[in-house]
């Protein structure tokens, strides 16, 4: 709204679309320059989930008690670690919000011309730079444990989309949580509380088949389990979506829309 | 005094009433109000900054100076009246606005993991500075705020004064109007103090930009500011040049005399949780 109404004023010789993607990866590019000062915090995310398809995998894939549809476990769980590295890297990232506003940083970014809407889809965007190189690694971590990966162009293609997909979501969803409870020390609370009910909630581990139906009812609102289900389909080889592509990637999209535009008309009140 | 001060305010009030609408003025408020619950920050503010001047806001913590600050430059909406900053309104043109001021915040808000040469680069990119200018005026800031041999060093390195100016810097490169500087050396030393200053005015030589700043420093609003505005309680108590402010009291009196005769407070007594609290964060940011 606060866009059509602006753009009338036409101040800038640009083309509105240029200006706005121009505004956005400008955002984008402030986090994704330290994150290439300082790639430290990629290698040690790393951790949790090699502890996961190491020890976890290991021990699952030998008690054979979960349906996989009959791939091995640690085939069946990497694309659900996959998508839950992307999730907790993603679901913090509204701290560095309020961090950047306690610093000035997020007054700088609202006094510019930018819309709003550019200033969030810009994080967002910079959320997806992580989440692409987060599955880097995880793939040299599950072609190490001998995962049979579909390494054709399109699968990788297919999945680099849904991880940028998942971690859009889940940061743009970070990012409203931050602006609604505006402290760091809420914002922790909320967080821890968030993020394993989203993964024991979804199918990255288990499918959804074992779920009881309160359960498999919850998991079937929780973004993260379309994306798992269309990363089974595309990483690894015999994996099958039960959703389909189309619906799992119409979702997370969709999701993603309502979210950019909630978090476009809060993101100014976290300065308030 | 209280009310000494408050008859003032109307007068005040109603002789800026009438001079404004003239065009060449750089900020003209209307009533400018901001409530946060019962609290009046900024009440029925009028104010009118001429356009090409230093002109420097005075008044004691929680005069409403950073409530104004914030509304001019868009960060908060008034809860009535409005202003015309650069000849558009901050309630209906708010991006208009934005497109002709640039800000620096009373944080140090440079960005400490990226180097000033790329915090350039991004604010650059964020305002709209034409591709072909971008290096070039990157090169021309960094000279002008003498920052050229340290360009390529991450901010976190920077000395506060340093930081100070590559703000400056950042909030010059699409050539403002007007340049909003909250408490532009709060806890910066006399030297880059000095060298702020002259930066402010030479910047407003080289492109003519207005410059509106806060201030808590006597000093600097006497050197620097052609024209100071004392708040108190959310309107303004008196408007003038430091020195015609100063004779209409009497001989032998400071900028510090004024502020006192307008405010009635003392300077010391300012310093309130949130200010102690800034200091310490941004002396930890210095190390």
């Amino acid at each position: 709204m606060q866009h059509a109404q602006e753009a009338l004023h036409g101040v800038s010789a640009e083309f509105p679309g240029s200006e706005f993607v121009r505004q956005t990866m400008a955002v984008a590019e402030a986090d994704i320059r330290k994150l290439v000062h300082d790639p430290i915090e990629l290698f040690t995310r790393l951790v949790q989930p090699a502890l996961w398809l190491l020890i976890f995998g290991q021990v699952f894939t030998r008690v054979r008690a979960i349906p996989t549809g009959g791939i091995p476990y640690i085939d069946f769980m990497t694309p659900g670690i996959l998508a839950q590295n992307v999730l907790f890297g993603a679901i913090f990232y509204g701290i560095s919000l309020i961090w950047e506003r306690d610093l000035g940083i997020v007054h700088k970014f609202l006094v510019s011309p930018a819309t709003r809407t550019a200033l969030v889809l810009g994080r967002a965007v910079s959320s997806t730079a992580r989440g692409v190189s987060q599955m880097v690694l995880i793939y040299v971590l599950a072609f190490v444990l001998r995962v049979h990966l579909r390494l054709d162009p399109i699968s990788i293609l297919g999945v680099i989309a849904a991880v940028m997909l998942g971690a859009a979501v889940f940061s743009t969803f970070s990012l409203i949580a931050a602006c609604i409870v505006k402290s760091r020390d809420r914002f922790m609370g909320i967080g821890q509380v968030l993020t394993m009910p989203l993964f024991f909630a979804s199918n990255a581990i288990y499918p959804l088949s074992m779920m009881p139906s309160w359960l498999r009812a919850f998991s079937r609102v929780n973004p993260l389990t379309y994306q798992v289900d269309a990363l089974r389909r595309l990483m690894v080889v015999g994996g099958t979506t039960s959703f389909g592509l189309f619906e799992d990637f119409g979702v997370l999209l969709i999701v993603l829309i309502i979210l950019i535009s909630v978090a476009s008309r809060l993101y100014p009140k976290i300065i308030t | 005094m209280a009310e000494a001060t408050s008859n003032l305010n109307t007068e005040q009030n109603a002789d800026q009433q009438t001079n404004a609408l003239t065009p060449t003025n750089a900020v003209e408020t209307r009533s400018l109000t901001r409530r946060f619950g019962s609290l009046v920050a900024v009440n029925r503010l009028n104010l009118t900054c001429p356009q090409g001047s230093i002109f420097g806001l005075l008044g004691p913590n929680g005069a409403g100076k950073s409530t104004l600050i914030k509304m001019l430059t868009t960060l908060l909406p008034p809860s009535e009246g409005t202003a015309l900053v650069a000849g558009f309104d901050i309630v209906r043109e708010p991006r208009a606005v934005r497109r002709k001021i640039g800000y620096v915040s009373q944080m140090l808000s440079a960005d400490g993991d990226l180097t000033g040469r790329e915090n350039l680069s991004i604010s650059a990119k964020l305002y709209g500075v034409p591709r072909a200018d971008r290096a070039s005026r990157i090169a021309h800031a960094l000279d002008f705020m003498d920052l050229a041999h340290v360009a390529d060093k991450r901010v976190k390195q920077y000395s506060g004064g340093m930081i100070r100016r590559l703000e400056i810097a950042q909030s010059m490169l699409h050539k403002p109007a007007i340049l909003f500087l909250d408490e532009p050396t709060v806890g910066l030393d006399p030297i880059a103090k000095q060298a702020v200053w002259q930066n402010v005015r030479d910047l407003r030589e080289e492109l003519g930009t207005t410059i509106l700043m806060t201030t808590h420093d006597m000093q600097e609003a006497d050197e620097l500011c052609e024209t100071v505005a004392f708040m108190h309680a959310g309107s303004i108590a008196a408007v003038g040049a430091p020195s015609d402010l100063k004779a209409a009291l009497g001989r032998d009196v400071t900028l510090g005399d004024v502020f006192i005769h307008y405010t009635g407070a003392t300077i010391s007594d300012g310093g309130d949780f949130r200010d102690a609290a800034r200091t310490r964060s941004t002396s930890r940011r210095l190390g």
